[in-house]
Formats: structure tokens, sequence, C-alpha cells
């Protein structure tokens, strides 16, 4: 019984990652595919940990697993922002078809 | 051409999971490796491909979370508890290479 | 008289950060034998000793016990949102004729602490179609990059965005 959700949780992370991977490639823009990798792929990673956390129980490699679960939760936004706003800094543009761009309107306004 | 890039990549994606799904011969905990592989392979794509630095940057941070759940099934389908070790260690230090990089692409000192 | 408080202020920090790093350490370990218990300690007072002061700056916060009645609502909210905005962001990643429309806005946020703006910072990055790309913390403002823009104005985008989840964090975190 264990065993079977595991494999089910595992699945489902693994088909997220994928997704994510495929929105890497297709998306347009820099901003748009930051978007999509990143979501997709926390929460499919996230979910192969969870599988692995019911696997093993409540043991040591089962609580390593949880505790790398709070670590990505806490890091993969905070790498995801930091990327974001160093792109943005460095100049690259946005995609030719978005609708307004508010943080070069308020960068220019300043300067 | 649009459609036919399309196609080509839709194609190249089903068959590569139709020929893991029925033709190769290995237990199903293999294949399940195997259809991680093909996401590793799609940001090595991003990697090459990437018309700016920070692209690349962005691919390598996908790489590295991608690595963590490897490990994770590595340590489930071979019963070895350490590479959960691997992993955590891992995470580490793909977050703080990000953060480096975020920096280098910012075009600052280390320090600021 | 500010210097003793100050004192006292740095002192309960570090009582936290051997806490936490304590438990950290436990849970890694996993066993409660008496040579990883004794080294946890002298590795988490050495951390403490020297980081205290940098971990946290209100840490009378830490005590309180409805905070963290309010933190495993917040956990709850969170999963969920993170399961929906998957479910959207895959959703368009396979459509075929890709049905983004982004651009960046900018709302307003009524948290004032440092740990407050990081969490609803990392909120909004794992809620659907959002990912903050700067923060303003004097003015409180943050600039957000949205997959599909509904309104470009502030309060619209404030309301549609964040309304929800800036009461739970202020519950939380400040």
């Amino acid at each position: 019984m264990n065993e079977t959700i595991a494999l089910i949780f595992i699945v489902v992370g693994i088909t997220f990652d994928l997704f994510g991977c495929i929105g890497l490639v297709r998306m347009p823009d820099i901003y748009n595919r930051l978007q999509a990798s990143t979501k997709c792929v926390t929460l499919g990673t996230c979910g192969i940990l969870f599988g692995v956390l019911i696997k093993f129980g409540f043991s040591a490699a089962g609580v390593k697993a949880l505790l790398c679960i709070i670590f990505l939760l806490l890091t993969a936004p905070v790498s995801a922002h930091a990327l974001a706003r160093a792109t943005h800094r460095s100049g690259v543009k946005l995609w030719d078809k978005s609708v307004c761009d508010k943080y070069k309107d308020d960068k220019d306004a300043l300067s | 051409m649009k459609f036919f890039r399309w196609l080509l990549g839709s194609v190249f994606l089903a068959g590569t999971i139709i020929f893991i799904f029925s033709y190769l011969k290995v237990g199903p905990q293999a294949k399940l490796m195997l259809y991680l592989l093909v996401s590793f392979l799609l940001s090595l794509f991003r990697v090459l491909k990437g018309p700016t630095p920070a692209d690349r940057a962005i691919a390598t941070d996908i790489f590295g979370i991608l690595v963590i759940g490897f490990c994770a099934i590595l340590a489930v389908y071979t019963g070895r508890d350490w590479y959960m070790d691997v992993a955590i260690a891992w995470g580490l230090q793909s977050f703080i290479g990000t953060l480096a990089l975020a920096k280098f692409i910012e075009g600052k000192n280390f320090d600021e | 008289m500010p210097g003793a408080s100050w004192g006292f202020k740095k002192m309960y920090s570090k009582v936290v950060t051997f806490f936490v790093s304590f438990l950290i350490w436990t849970l890694l370990c996993f066993s409660l034998d008496w040579q990883h218990i004794l080294i946890g300690g002298l590795v988490s007072s050495v951390v403490a000793l020297m980081m205290g002061d940098m971990f946290t700056d209100y840490p009378k916060k830490w005590f309180h016990p409805r905070r963290y009645g309010w933190f495993i609502y917040y956990i709850l909210v969170f999963a969920w949102e993170c399961f929906k905005s998957n479910i959207d962001v895959a959703s368009r990643v396979l459509h075929p004729r890709l049905p983004i429309n982004p651009g960046i806005v900018k709302v307003k946020t009524c948290l004032k602490t440092e740990t407050g703006l990081t969490f609803l910072a990392n909120f909004i990055t794992l809620t659907p179609g959002t990912l903050s790309v700067d923060v303003d913390p004097e003015n409180g403002y943050l600039y957000i990059h949205w997959i599909d823009v509904k309104a470009q104005g502030l309060e619209e985008a404030s309301k549609i965005i964040i309304s929800k989840f800036e009461k739970i964090s202020k519950e939380v975190f400040e």
C-alpha cells in the first residue's frame, strides 16, 4: 500500500518536471521561462521527495527528505527572484507582445 | 515554419517516451530515471541555445533542482540512505552558485 | 535605558538561534546517542555565539503560540495555491497557441518587516501566474511579473494579487 502511494507521488512529480522543462524550451521570453520552469520544477521535485518520505517512513532518510522539501520551498523562489532582478537590471527587454512594464517606467522616472 | 518546429518537437518527445515505455528492456525503476533524463536533456538544450547569459543561468539553476529529484529516486531504488545527504548538499551548493551567478549578471562586485 | 534592553534582545536572539540550529542538527542525525547530542550542543553554541544577533531582529515573536497556529493555516493555503498554480502553468505550456499576455505591474503592500516581505515575495512567486521581480521596502511597493495581465492600475492589481495573502502574512510575521 505504502509503496503504491509513493510510486504515484513520484510519477506525478516526474510529470511536472517534464512539463516545466517543456516550458523552459517553449516560452518566448526569459521572464516567462523563469515562471514556468520555477513553479513546475519546484513542485515536481517536492512531489518526488514526498514520495521518498512516504516510502521510508519516519526514519533517517525520510526526515532528510522532509528537511530537503522545506529547504527547497525556501530557496527556489529566492533564487528565481534574484535572477529576475539581475536580468532586468542588466538590460534584457521584455517580449514584444508584453502589455506593460511599470518597473522600467519607474526607473526612467528616477534617473 | 513555426508549425514545423512544433511538430518536430512533439514527435521527438512522443518518440522518446514511447521508446522508453515499450521497447527498452529494463526494470520499471530504471524507466522512471530515464523519464527524468528527458527533462535533463531539455534543460541542457536551453543551456546550449540560450540567446543571453541569463537564459543559461536559469537553465543551470533548473538543472540543479532536477539533480535533487534524481538523487531522491536513486535513494529509493537502491535502498541506500546516503543519497539523501548528497541531495541536501547539492541543493545548498546550487543555491549559493545561483546567487553568485545573479550577482555576476547584474554586473556588481560580490561584496555589495 | 536603551543599552540594557538592546543587550537583552541580543541574548534572546542567541537563545533562539541555538534552539533552531540544535533542532536541525538532531533531525539530520536522527539518533539520540549522547555523543551526537554533545557535539551538536557544542557546534550549536559556537554558531549561536558567532552569528546569533544576525538571525532574527524581533526574537520575542518566536514565543507566541498563536503565530504557530496561523503558520499551519498559512502552510495549508500555500500548498493548495501551489498545486493550483502548477495546473494553470502546465495547461498554458501544453496549449498549442501559448495563451500568455505578460507584463510587469506594481502593487502596494502594508507589510513593513523584512521577514514579512520575504515570505510575501516567496508566496507570490509560487502562486498562479506571478513572479516578484523587485521590492522597494521604504514605500512598500512590489514589482510583479504577471503572465496574464488582468488589470494594470495600482489598486486593482493589489486587490487581485495580494489582498488574500497579506492578511495571513501579517498575522504570522508582524
